[in-house]
């Protein structure tokens, strides 16, 4: 059984106009899509802005409800939950953001901020909270003497090291991800991956990483998933999909990544045109009109996401099984 | 070799600050030759936005003084020119691309405005001649139907297209330099792949030199001919792209390569960078990179290192490459 499972998963947004609140339109940030995470594993998520991958980390994170579809942790579906379900659910699944500097109040010391959970979940002693403060200090490698600093004094790295050590205050299940190096600098990001990576070795934790480093997402996946316009276009084994991506916009996107020789990638495709709007997707697949291969029939008929050498793909050009 | 189109000896931009004088560039010297790219590589803090300030002579005032150096534009000085005169050097000879386009278009105008404004002061071009020519120049950046595009507002066009926008501006006298600080770093990978291409189209066509500022390494291997990587206001190593990433000879450009992941190969752990990024205000005396250093001996800590040969075209800030 996975840890979790996504199934049909749909997100919509209706856009309403005037003083009646109208609706005039659909947004679909999420369509129907389908993943698992397993337990003690990474699943990426990489795509471009507007690909749906922030909406699918909320839909997780349960700060949106679904359209439609099921999430099932730990087997059973989120919607059959309770308030102490839920509440139980959200200790389960923490986050950890981009931006270091909007994620923890500036206004509290660290030892406040990463026993802020445990206060409110568990309401331990004074002696009990300082000694899981410490554990947890000592586990992202900060000095014990942070607890009483705030977080200005600490550099970008430094402070993203507290908001993992909040994210693990009560033990989660899964942690999500979302871009949590890229806004550190480049010299520090090695740190923390690192870090993320030791973690999950000692804790069993499980990630959800969402990153449009594409290297970052291949080195700390297990499985990926690629999004397009709140489709998944390609999903499966990390070294698979980085080294071999089948879907054509896989493709392109891996070989606009850059690499780091010079004179390497020569083969790169760039595509043309940009994502159209999620307001007003393209008929069938979403990817036709900026497709190199796009055939007739990518125009008319979504293509289904099949098994193809060993993942699944989305796309006409593979007959499927 | 012809001259260089950028010469830049002996920078030095000081900037006061609430925690102290610090040395934003320290002694940076570095030339760009006509049709060439030199990529400027460096962390947040590291003085590459500083230089390029400097070089233009945009450098946030009072706060950032000039202090000593020269930069010579075709051999003509900047630093010593009236504001007056700098003022026809920007846009004319010396061209920027920002990291955010919305910083550099004016909300409240139309695309065809802000085009034709660099048109018409550089070039002199006003009535139809002027329109046609705005036309030509968000075509020449890859904007679909320009012509309809003129009216529209930079809020209607999305990231990759403003960015467009902002080169052709920058392309439009067109200049002799062109400093891009980070033009891709708001866009999509796919949009970043496109514009990276059109920027290699502009240069070649109008053979200008470039300055591309990032801390991409990615994009420094895929355009830049040379590149000169600054740590803490200093360029610790500089020399040709291949040279650099082949054989690094300063242990930060060392550990900086070796710490990004790269795709296709599986490695258990990173090669991290120990530390945290310098304090300017309160660095060691000796080489700034020191504290981090794997290989730092008694000298690092003690003399700061000069300019070293490390290779052909290739010098390092680096005790390891004194000559015994």
């Amino acid at each position: 059984m996975s840890l979790l499972e996504a199934t049909d998963l749909t997100k919509h947004f209706p856009v309403r106009r005037g003083v009646l609140g109208r609706q005039v339109g659909l947004v679909r940030a999420v369509d129907s899509i389908s993943f698992a995470i397993e337990a003690g594993q990474t699943l990426g998520l990489v795509g471009e802005s507007g690909c749906g991958k922030t909406t699918t980390s909320r839909l997780i994170l349960r700060v949106e409800a679904p359209t439609d579809g099921v999430i099932r942790f730990e087997g059973s579906a989120l919607d059959g939950f309770d308030r102490d379900g839920l509440r139980w659910y959200r200790r389960s699944v923490q986050a950890v953001f981009q931006d270091p500097y909007a994620s923890l109040d500036p206004r509290m010391r660290v030892g406040a901020i990463i026993g802020e959970p445990l206060v409110i979940n568990e309401r331990p002693s004074a002696s009990a909270l300082r000694e899981r403060v410490s554990a947890l200090l000592e586990l992202v490698s900060l000095p014990a003497r942070s607890r009483d600093l705030f977080p200005h004094e600490f550099s970008g790295g430094q402070r993203q090291r507290i908001a993992i050590a909040r994210a693990l205050a009560l033990s989660p299940k899964l942690v999500v991800l979302d871009e949590p190096v890229s806004a550190l600098d480049v010299s520090i990001r090695a740190q923390i991956l690192n870090l993320l990576r030791d973690l999950q070795r000692r804790l069993g934790v499980s990630y959800l990483f969402i990153s449009h480093d594409l290297a970052a997402v291949a080195h700390m996946s297990h499985t990926i998933a690629v999004m397009y316009l709140g489709k998944i276009v390609e999903l499966g084994a990390a070294a698979e999909v980085a080294r071999r991506p089948k879907h054509p916009y896989t493709q392109a996107l891996f070989s606009a990544a850059l690499p780091l020789r010079p004179g390497a990638g020569t083969d790169e495709i760039i595509l043309a045109g940009e994502v159209p709007s999620p307001l007003d997707p393209p008929s069938g697949c979403r990817f036709h009109p900026r497709c190199p291969y796009a055939m007739e029939q990518c125009a008319r008929d979504e293509p289904r996401l099949l098994p193809e050498s060993g993942r699944l793909v989305a796309c006409h050009l593979y007959p499927g099984a | 070799m012809t001259a260089p189109v950028i010469e830049v000896r002996d920078l030095q931009t000081r900037l006061v600050t609430r925690w102290g004088t610090i040395e934003a560039v320290d002694g940076v010297s570095f030339s760009v030759a006509e049709g060439e790219t030199l990529g400027l590589v460096g962390e947040s803090g590291s003085g590459k936005s500083m230089t390029c300030l400097s070089i233009l002579r945009l450098a946030p005032r009072p706060a950032a003084r000039i202090v000593g150096g020269s930069v010579l534009l075709d051999g003509e000085e900047l630093l010593t020119k009236s504001e007056r005169e700098m003022q026809r050097i920007r846009g004319k000879k010396v061209a920027m691309i920002l990291q955010d386009p919305m910083s550099s278009l004016n909300p409240v105008f139309s695309v065809g405005m802000q085009v034709r404004e660099p048109l018409a002061l550089h070039r002199g071009l006003s009535g139809r001649r002027l329109t046609e020519r705005a036309i030509e120049l968000l075509a020449s950046v890859g904007i679909a139907s320009p012509a309809a595009r003129l009216g529209a507002f930079p809020h209607q066009l999305s990231g990759g297209m403003r960015q467009r926008v902002v080169g052709a501006m920058a392309i439009a006298a067109p200049p002799r330099l062109l400093i891009a600080d980070e033009p891709t770093t708001s866009l999509d990978l796919t949009i970043q792949a496109q514009y990276l291409r059109l920027l290699k189209d502009l240069q070649t066509r109008h053979r200008l030199a470039m300055i591309f500022v990032t801390h991409n390494l990615g994009i420094v291997a895929k355009i830049c001919d040379r590149v000169a990587v600054m740590y803490a206001g200093r360029i610790v190593e500089a020399g040709p792209v291949a040279a650099i990433f082949g054989a690094p000879a300063h242990p930060y450009t060392r550990l900086l390569l070796e710490s990004v992941p790269k795709l296709g190969e599986t490695t258990e752990w990173l090669t991290a960078i120990e530390g945290q990024p310098p304090d300017l205000a309160a660095l060691p005396p000796g080489c700034a990179f020191a504290p981090r250093c794997p290989q730092a001996m008694d000298r690092c800590r003690a003399d700061a290192p000069p300019e070293f040969v490390a290779g052909p075209a290739q010098t390092s800030r680096c005790w390891l490459q004194a000559p015994p």
